[in-house]
């Protein structure tokens, strides 16, 4: 955590960031988001087990972009984040300072090489309840997914956290928020729970950096990010390409090769 | 106020004995790591050992989304459904915690304070509450706060607390309560004396209301506000989980064939909230929802209506993603703004 602390203060005193994102001491056991933009406060930030919630929701956030150069303290799900993020042309590796930190150690990750070799050895890791999850859904039948579905998305209420929690939804305009015409209907009554979810996870399909945020940060426990995870694996599968892991990658879903699969054309 | 004593066995047959067709039981029960209030189906699956459910029982009051009117054309004929004509189903909400009872009374006050809400109203009139005093709590707790106490029978038609030795203390409360006990009077002993306070949990008091509203009239500038909101994500799940919120949005939905007028609920964390046609939005940061958030429970609504917008249950410093600590906030704000 001196690793930390100290490279956190060396960015701040060069001026080479204005902000450091972390996690610091949150209420009771829980860490939190904290902006660190002063020296003396450098040491509030917190490195451990318990940093999961993924930060990259932060970087376009216009609060904190106002304060200008941003470094972000970076778990293997940020860092993926960030590739995608590249990847779709939000964002430039010069644009933030991505501090990842292995065995005490702080550096930094300085081009898009970097970040992609970092997430090349950092590979996609559930935890363990979620890992279940995906073994007990995939061997469901249809009906019985369906099913699943049902009762899982009858309990939403619309909160819109899995949205909110996700750096890859960062739409400025959402299309549950269009209503001319209405596409998603407002109401979380059955129909517009499915809607939503639906029309989210087919835009995530492709892009999903399975980080877990949206599940972490459901109010009513409802795993939601095992729709948009097996909308990604579905196109990982059929073309090939793992979101988060290539700078300069052309979605899957919204770019054509010769070689790609037509099989969904009757 | 009547008292009585219950047994813990005698309580579950309570539960089975008036879960009778035509009327639902809601109970705490577990579902993954957390506690909801849900239909019983089996009085074994009746969670007794938890803090808080993680959803309120607003939705029994104010459900998250309501048909108000509905129409639909068949052949040249226009149907025309008006949902306040179709009285809801008798309900017994039981396991509520004394905050909970409170907040459906603050918010059946809240619907009734002028034109009386015939949604709310209805369901209120539906509804029997049987709450149980709380011998738990945790940090994020804050009912002694809010005017309120692990032990307090506001809202509740019978408050029962647990008095050791697989005990309840019952106190009936209201005519509903007294018409509930009547109706199984056999399960009932007499009352024996217990000290109330003894069994409760203790929640320490760490400001007042009135003390917040005096701070909170000259904190609209504050720079407290930016601070605490800069890692908030601006969902709504505090105001979702919260059994005060009561912003609703009115919605037309279907097609001209047939369709549904229906009040949702809203939260003023949601950028959309207050944006304009012409696209200003009056609170464009999120620090500006924030602070309506606070403002509107601790200074606006209890100005107004003489009703304070929280019942200190946690349930939104619980349910953060953020961990946007609304207790910890109030604390600072007692603390650090300026009175007038």
């Amino acid at each position: 955590m001196q690793a930390l602390h100290q490279k956190a203060q060396e960015l701040l005193e060069s001026g080479r960031a204005k902000v450091i994102i972390g996690y610091g001491s949150g209420s009771g056991e829980k860490v939190r988001p904290v902006f660190v933009r002063n020296i003396a406060d450098a040491p509030k930030l917190v490195w451990d087990q318990r940093c999961r919630q993924n930060l990259a929701v932060y970087l376009a956030k216009p609060e904190i972009k106002k304060m200008g150069m941003p470094a972000i303290v970076a778990t293997p799900v940020v860092v993926r984040s960030i590739v995608q993020l590249i990847a779709e042309r939000q964002l430039k590796c010069f644009e933030l300072i991505t501090l990842v930190i292995e065995n005490a150690v702080v550096s930094e990750l300085t081009d898009n090489a970097a970040l992609e070799a970092y997430v090349a050895n950092h590979p996609v890791v559930f935890p363990p309840p979620v890992k279940k999850e995906i073994e007990t859904l995939a061997a469901m039948s249809v009906e019985e997914r369906f099913k699943f579905w049902q009762d899982e998305l009858s309990r939403c209420f619309k909160c819109y956290a899995c949205r909110s929690s996700c750096p890859l939804c960062y739409c400025e305009r959402c299309i549950t928020e269009c209503n001319q015409p209405q596409w998603v209907d407002v109401a979380p009554h059955a129909l517009g729970n499915f809607e939503w979810h639906i029309n989210r996870a087919m835009h995530m399909a492709g892009r999903c950096v399975q980080c877990g945020s949206c599940n972490i940060a459901c109010p009513v426990g409802i795993p939601i990010a095992l729709l948009t995870i097996e909308a990604t694996r579905f196109v990982e599968r059929e073309f090939g390409q793992h979101a988060g892991t290539q700078c300069n990658s052309p979605a899957a879903l919204s770019s054509f090769r010769v070689e790609d699969k037509e099989t969904f054309i009757l | 106020m009547t008292s009585y004593s219950l047994t813990h066995e005698n309580l579950l047959k309570l539960i089975v004995a008036i879960a009778v067709p035509g009327r639902e039981v809601y109970a705490p029960q577990r579902r993954g790591e957390k506690t909801f209030f849900a239909p019983v189906a089996d009085v074994k699956a009746i969670g007794f050992d938890y803090v808080k459910t993680a959803e309120s029982p607003k939705d029994l009051l104010f459900p998250k989304y309501q048909k108000l009117i509905s129409f639909e054309y068949k052949g040249a004929e226009l149907e025309v459904n008006d949902h306040a004509e179709t009285p809801p189903p008798e309900r017994v909400l039981f396991g509520s915690h004394p905050c909970d009872a409170v907040a459906l009374q603050r918010l059946t006050d809240f619907f009734s304070r002028d034109i009386a809400d015939t949604f709310v109203a209805q369901r209120r009139d539906a509804l029997t509450v049987i709450s149980m005093s709380c011998t738990k709590a945790d940090a994020d707790c804050f009912c002694t706060s809010t005017g309120s106490s692990p032990g307090d029978t506001t809202g509740s038609d019978i408050l029962l607390t647990p008095s050791g030795e697989g005990r309840y203390y019952v106190e009936s409360l209201t005519e509903k309560g007294e018409a509930l006990v009547a109706s199984q009077r056999s399960l009932f002993g007499p009352s024996a004396p217990i000290d109330k306070e003894a069994c409760l949990s203790k929640v320490e008091k760490k400001f007042s209301p009135e003390e917040i509203a005096q701070k909170l009239a000259g904190a609209f500038g504050d720079q407290i506000w930016n601070d605490a909101s800069l890692r908030c994500i601006g969902c709504g799940a505090c105001a979702f989980v919260c059994p005060m919120c009561s912003c609703f949005d009115i919605q037309d939905e279907g097609s001209y064939k047939k369709g549904a007028r229906v009040r949702c609920w809203d939260s003023c964390g949601f950028s959309l909230f207050t944006q304009h046609t012409s696209g200003h939005n009056p609170r464009p940061a999120q620090s500006d929802r924030w602070r309506q958030r606070v403002m509107h429970k601790f200074s606006y609504q209890p100005q107004q209506y003489e009703l304070l917008g929280c019942v200190g249950c946690g349930r939104c410093s619980r349910a953060c993603p953020a961990d946007m600590n609304l207790k910890e906030q109030l604390i600072d704000i007692a603390a650090k703004v300026n009175p007038v």
